[in-house]
């Protein structure tokens, strides 16, 4: 699926994103959220990316400091033209980065408060045409009809406003004005998880097919890691600001190599009940590390059953293992941990 | 007291809400036993009436909803079963049970809980309303139980207000405000849905533990079917108001019958490590309330749907082989009635 892997059509250099934390009358800044804190990686073109971790991991920050929703506070966002010209996003002015923000577009999470209520789908969809200056009047309602029609919505609902449609409907009405300026990239931040389980299949299809169509990469910034083993060629693990692991989809359910990653995989719930074995959960002691004030050396070493000294003083680097599988832990190569247990394997 | 024996016995329960557009029929006809100490899980999509269903066993119902018909019998452990439906939504009877006897957690911790009240005041209320014991005696219970839920330092934590806590941790108080007078039957409205799956997965272990220790049932209502295998007993399939299935975990899972249990199943992404392939999807969604397809509800996406048959007949809720009830046209000759 990704076999142009020399060319990555965005790569990711030391990117971070630090909020400011601001205190006292007079609004002194007292510290940092570091919700982005030097992550790399790159992306190739037609593949999809899955980003997972708990909530506060940074990893919706991440998906939004890459679309220059928030300034990036450092690194570089590289992206590659289609002529094959190399920009850095990061650095370009607000003019400046505007063309490209037609090739990079955004499904966000909740179909219910990402639409405007007192636009029509028409003027939803169409929006972006008409601002970029692509279509106007007859045109453009031909084109966001054929846009519905692709994402499998009547275009006779042009006219409707969101209220008028269910969830799933709405989160089509999201795909088709990302889709709108035959973008390249799309970084869909939990696309699918407010919607029901039938409704979520139907919309997983519908991004598959249509990555297959428009041959899309996307960016799929998901919690639920049994939808991100179905939809993405490889993985990327995010744990306070930082990236810990990284690889095919099919190597890190197998064989994970950060523990945290193993803790992770080991509490999806399997939907059988004959896997039902308690003994076997790893329990994470404790909560998600705070991303103003970090733990000392590896920052999952609180939590993590493997820790030993090292890991309370030196911070761990992200390390090729082999086959483009990153790990940032000391002991990634000596430790054995469990992957997921599939049916067939039990 | 044998563990096979029904706690609660939801019989032909109705909950429809008189809105101005019309009637909502959000329960519609449910028929599940609650057996004691074990744990039924409740699946449906949104809009299948399970939160309602919850909310009627508590009495919880407000305007413009009512509970129009059926009965939810609670069999005490001496006496005659009581019928909570007939004991309306308010007074001292209701009070007694609710809360008491039978508690409820819900899906969001920050909503639950008082903004404004800190978290020792709540647990502590809850445990005064209904136990004659002085505030000290509370307080201390209140800090044991605050520990028993596995929160660090519940002493300092008496004084801390919601906010101060995560996700996971209000999740804990509200299990916490919702065991302290250890009821025997707790209703849990998708309490993990809004946690992590690290969390979700401490939840559940935790919930099953104190079901061990306190011998309580739990009726635990969720969408996730990943959750419902690892914690259920019973498994009660809702659609559109209507149980359609009803069987132990196991033959849920590997003999399902309904075609929308058996759709549902396959359409979620399992860890299975396979090739890229498509979901299978149910097609269509599901109806809007005021527009209930005629005959079997689900015929609109059934994929093994009769034609002529399913759109006309409304499906009886029949007894297949002992312990399993489908609601479908498909197996409705060499089924027998249920309780006719």
């Amino acid at each position: 699926m990704s076999d142009a892997r020399s060319t990555p059509l965005l790569e990711l250099k030391s990117l971070q994103k630090h909020f400011p934390i601001h205190k006292g009358f007079l609004r002194r800044v007292a510290g940092h959220v570091k919700a982005v804190d030097d992550v790399s990686f790159k992306i190739f073109e037609g593949e999809t990316l899955g980003l997972v971790g708990e909530s506060g991991c940074g990893k919706t920050t991440l998906g939004r400091t890459l679309m220059r929703i928030y300034e990036p506070t450092g690194g570089e966002i590289l992206y590659q033209e289609e002529s094959g010209k190399i920009v850095d996003l990061a650095h370009l002015n607000r003019q400046e980065i505007r063309p490209y923000h037609r090739d990079i577009r955004m499904i966000f999470q909740d179909p219910q408060s990402s639409l405007n209520p007192r636009l029509t789908v028409l003027e939803i969809v169409g929006e972006p045409l008409k601002n970029n200056g692509i279509a106007k009047g007859r045109d453009l309602e031909d084109q966001v009809a054929e846009l519905l029609r692709k994402v499998g919505l009547r275009p006779e609902y042009l006219r409707r406003y969101p209220h008028a449609f269910s969830g799933g409907e709405r989160q089509r009405i999201g795909i088709a004005r990302a889709l709108a300026l035959n973008p390249r990239l799309v970084v869909a931040d939990e696309a699918v998880s407010a919607l029901d389980v039938s409704v979520q299949a139907q919309t997983l299809n519908l991004l598959q097919d249509l990555q297959e169509e428009f041959q899309l990469t996307y960016l799929f910034v998901a919690h639920d890691l049994s939808v991100v083993e179905h939809i993405a060629d490889r993985v990327a693990v995010m744990y306070v600001g930082k990236l810990v692991e990284l690889a095919d989809t099919r190597d890190l359910f197998l064989r994970p190599r950060h523990p945290y990653t193993e803790a992770l995989l080991s509490a999806v719930p399997k939907p059988d009940p004959r896997l039902r074995r308690k003994s076997e959960r790893i329990r994470l002691a404790g909560e998600v590390a705070d991303p103003a004030n970090p733990p000392s050396g590896c920052y999952f070493h609180p939590r993590c059953r493997f820790a030993e000294a090292r890991c309370k003083s030196e911070t761990p680097a992200l390390k090729d293992l082999g086959k483009g599988h990153l790990a940032a832990c000391h002991f990634a190569e000596e430790l054995e941990l469990r992957g997921v247990m599939t049916e067939k394997a039990a | 007291m044998t563990l096979n024996q029904t706690l609660i016995s939801v019989r032909g329960l109705k909950t429809h809400f008189f809105t101005d557009e019309g009637v909502v029929k959000a329960v519609d006809g449910v028929d599940f036993d609650i057996p004691r100490g074990k744990t039924l899980c409740v699946v449906g999509e949104s809009g299948s009436g399970k939160s309602v269903t919850a909310r009627s066993i508590m009495q919880l119902i407000d305007r413009p909803g009512k509970i129009v018909a059926g009965e939810v019998l609670y069999y005490r452990e001496e006496g005659k079963p009581i019928d909570i439906v007939q004991l309306g939504n308010t007074g001292k009877d209701i009070r007694s049970i609710r809360g008491n006897d039978i508690s409820l957690i819900f899906q969001e911790p920050m909503t639950a809980l008082s903004p404004i009240h800190t978290i020792g005041n709540q647990v502590t209320e809850a445990i005064l309303l209904h136990q004659a014991i002085t505030k000290e005696e509370a307080t201390e219970r209140a800090i044991q139980m605050l520990a028993r839920v596995g929160i660090p330092k519940p002493k300092e934590r008496m004084t801390s207000y919601p906010f101060e806590l995560s996700g996971g941790m209000r999740q804990r108080v509200c299990i916490a405000m919702a065991l302290v007078c250890e009821p025997v039957l707790l209703i849990a409205d998708e309490p993990t849905t809004a946690l992590d799956v690290t969390t979700q997965a401490n939840i559940l272990d935790l919930i099953f533990d104190l079901q061990q220790e306190m011998g309580m049932s739990v009726m635990f209502i969720t969408h996730d079917l990943g959750v419902v295998a690892e914690i259920a007993d019973e498994v009660v399939v809702m659609y559109l108001g209507q149980v359609v299935e009803q069987s132990d975990v196991d033959t849920i899972f590997h003999n399902p019958k309904h075609p929308y249990t058996q759709a549902l199943l396959k359409s979620i992404p399992k860890l299975d490590l396979e090739e890229r392939h498509r979901l299978e999807q149910i097609r269509g969604m599901v109806p809007h309330p005021f527009n209930r397809p005629s005959g079997c509800s689900f015929h609109t996406r059934c994929e093994q749907i009769m034609r002529g048959t399913c759109e006309r007949i409304t499906p009886q809720y029949l007894e297949l082989e002992p312990g399993h009830s489908v609601r479908c046209l498909l197996y409705q000759d060499e089924a027998k009635e249920v309780n006719a």
